[in-house]
């Protein structure tokens, strides 16, 4: 089977973002940047599947030329080629329109995706994705046997495949539903799906050699005017100190008047 | 470091970003429960093979990868956040043990020994320091004599690092007369008859095992011999240029994380109503610590770049050493200083870290005898 899997070039999440003074965007100076931490779980899920099932994976990224490193990086981890669409910043609408051209075009038996991004958390491109396709989608992909089962440590696929079908589990509010899904479809990867490998030494220099394909997103003929416009960023207001008050009664008080929480 | 770093590639960086994450998820969580144990698990070993940690260096054929010395540095830097050089030395001993074995064994004995090893599911050592002396390599007493399909071996080994846990131990012995013409090098299987172990206590690298071995007329297949018998003097000096280039970029990366503590301490700890930083006496401290580091960090880069170059500077190995030892030593002490009480007790990391300076001071060479080779290398 073929599977297209996305990967979104993405600020550390270990480090602290900084606004610029105007608020229209991040400092990018000095920034790491690594690939989306849901879409390594949505890579490592497609090399498990192609492992059980044979096929091939190919990554897909949408960003500046920069983005390479984190194609390389789902190569490093085994997948067998790459395609950067060289954009600036889009919205989750232009993103699924963009994705919709490449499925069009390479026509994966399953498309597998981050449920959504750390950067700007939408959580949209996936179903838009499925939506714009009509193909059928399953989201919050999880694992029914947990992280620390046999089958996490065997590095078995959660989705499980057979019969043109996939049976995914899905993480809901009270507890894991099933769901299948005909192929082809688009499936969103959460966090609980499994331990995403780690790119080893031999696998970053295989890398080097795989292909990367550029597209720029002006020749896929896709209208990509956004429908989403991000007015300004802000720091959450900073956290005051905190009073002591001296009795239960000037608590109760303060909340009730102060805080207006009772 | 960006990526149009002189020294580092993308791939460097890649790797280190690998490594990084691998070590907060696989050592960070572990290793004072480790260090406490006296000993980290042996599954750690097939771990460290899957990210290509062990097979660094060795021939693809055999299950490596090919290396540059800054995937050393790189290594080195990552671990050493552990602040645990026993993990460093345990997880890599095969970096000293399997290097005579690729240079001169067998095609039959290399793919023996090596692939097992770098797929994390064997361990290797190397015993060549003896109770009667270390650095003089050339007057070791471990004595092999030949009989019929085997060799047996009479003698001790002492301070070896993966002793007590090693399956394949490589280990200098005399097979023919005084001096360094008489050495040959042959593996010794870790169940090999009349080979006996016991575990040494340490000031540090408290979750290495180091070990003793005794040969009692241990008897080892012939075909274990590594090359040519008599041979072994080179076998061995060949590897001890790799072997203090990574023990100089151990020390410096330990220095950097003994650093780094102190500076977090001096910025959070209030005395007197100011920050320690904000004090003359610790901030002067800290800017000469920071001198140091980069000072060895530049110098070890140095040398690193000329030996990726096909150079083998070996004054310039020893006194890199010897330099980068004197930095950590500079390090360790002053972070212990800074962060008081608190660095004294154990869970500090410059508190494990000071008591691991001596273990880089006199392994893989002593001090005085890097200098002196440093000296007739120089021509003096």
């Amino acid at each position: 089977m073929k599977i297209l899997v996305t990967v979104k070039r993405v600020t550390d999440y270990e480090r602290k973002v900084k606004i610029k003074p105007d608020g229209s965007g991040f400092e990018t100076e000095g920034m790491n940047f690594v690939p989306n931490p849901f879409d390594e779980i949505a890579v490592e899920e497609a090399l498990r599947l192609t492992k059980e099932h044979g096929g091939d994976v190919v990554v897909v990224s949408i960003g500046p030329n920069d983005a390479t490193q984190q194609i390389r990086q789902a190569l490093a981890m085994g997948a067998q080629r790459g395609i950067l669409v060289q954009a600036g910043e889009l919205d989750s609408d232009a993103v699924a329109r963009v994705l919709q051209k490449l499925v069009e075009k390479e026509n994966p038996d399953l498309v597998l995706m981050g449920k959504q991004a750390t950067d700007d958390d939408a959580n949209q491109a996936g179903q838009l994705l499925a939506g714009y396709l009509g193909w059928p989608q399953a989201t919050f992909a999880s694992k029914t046997e947990g992280l620390e089962s046999a089958e996490e440590k065997a590095q078995k696929p959660g989705v499980k495949v057979a019969d043109g079908w996939a049976s995914v589990a899905r993480e809901a509010d009270g507890g894991i539903e099933t769901i299948k899904v005909q192929l082809p479809a688009v499936i969103t990867t959460d966090l609980r799906l499994n331990h995403p490998r780690f790119a080893s030494l031999p696998g970053i220099m295989k890398a080097k050699k795989k292909p990367i394909e550029e597209i720029p997103v002006a020749s896929l003929g896709v209208d990509i005017t956004p429908k989403v416009r991000v007015l300004k960023y802000e720091e959450p207001p900073a956290r005051l100190a905190g009073v002591k008050v001296a009795d239960v009664d000037e608590l109760v008080n303060k909340l009730k008047n102060e805080a207006k929480v009772i | 470091m960006s990526a149009a770093h002189p020294h580092y590639t993308e791939e460097h960086q890649a790797f280190r970003q690998s490594l990084r994450r691998w070590v907060d998820r696989e050592i960070l969580p572990h290793v004072e429960a480790w260090e406490a144990a006296r000993a980290f698990p042996r599954e750690l070993y097939a771990k460290a093979a899957e990210i290509g940690l062990l097979g660094m260096g060795f021939p693809e054929a055999y299950g490596g990868v090919p290396m540059d010395p800054f995937h050393v540095i790189i290594t080195c830097e990552e671990l050493a956040r552990a602040a645990a050089g026993g993990l460093s030395a345990g997880l890599m001993s095969h970096s000293i043990g399997l290097p005579p074995v690729a240079h001169l064994g067998s095609e039959a004995l290399k793919a023996r020994v090596i692939p097992p090893v770098l797929a994390g599911e064997k361990i290797s050592a190397l015993a060549v320091t003896e109770p009667s002396g270390g650095s003089d390599v050339a007057n070791l007493r471990t004595t092999a004599r030949r009989d019929g399909d085997h060799y047996v071996l009479n003698g001790q080994k002492t301070f070896i690092t993966s002793g007590m846990r090693a399956d394949f131990i490589t280990c200098a012995v005399r097979t023919g007369g005084e001096g360094m013409g008489g050495i040959s090098i042959v593996v010794v299987p870790g169940d090999a008859p009349g080979l006996a172990r016991t575990p040494l206590e340490k000031m540090g690298w408290w979750c290495s095992d180091t070990a003793t071995l005794y040969f009692d007329e241990c008897r080892v297949p012939a075909e274990n011999l590594v090359g040519e018998e008599n041979m072994g003097f080179m076998g061995l000096m060949l590897n001890f240029n790799n072997e203090r280039l990574a023990l100089a970029a151990n020390a410096w990366a330990f220095a950097k994380v003994a650093f780094e503590e102190a500076l977090g301490w001096a910025k959070e700890r209030v005395t007197f109503g100011r920050p320690l930083i904000q004090r003359q006496a610790i901030r002067h401290k800290l800017v000469d610590m920071q001198a140091d580091l980069l000072a060895t960090q530049a110098f070890l880069e140095a040398v690193a770049a000329k030996m990726k170059a096909g150079e083998q500077p070996i004054a310039d190995i020893c006194m890199l050493k010897n330099h980068a030892v004197a930095c950590m030593e500079h390090c360790a002490g002053d972070a212990v200083q800074i962060l008081g009480g608190a660095g004294y007790v154990q869970g500090a990391k410059a508190e494990r870290i000071y008591r691991e300076t001596k273990v880089i001071a006199i392994g893989g060479g002593a001090s005085e005898i890097m200098k002196d080779l440093a000296a007739r290398q120089l021509g003096w």
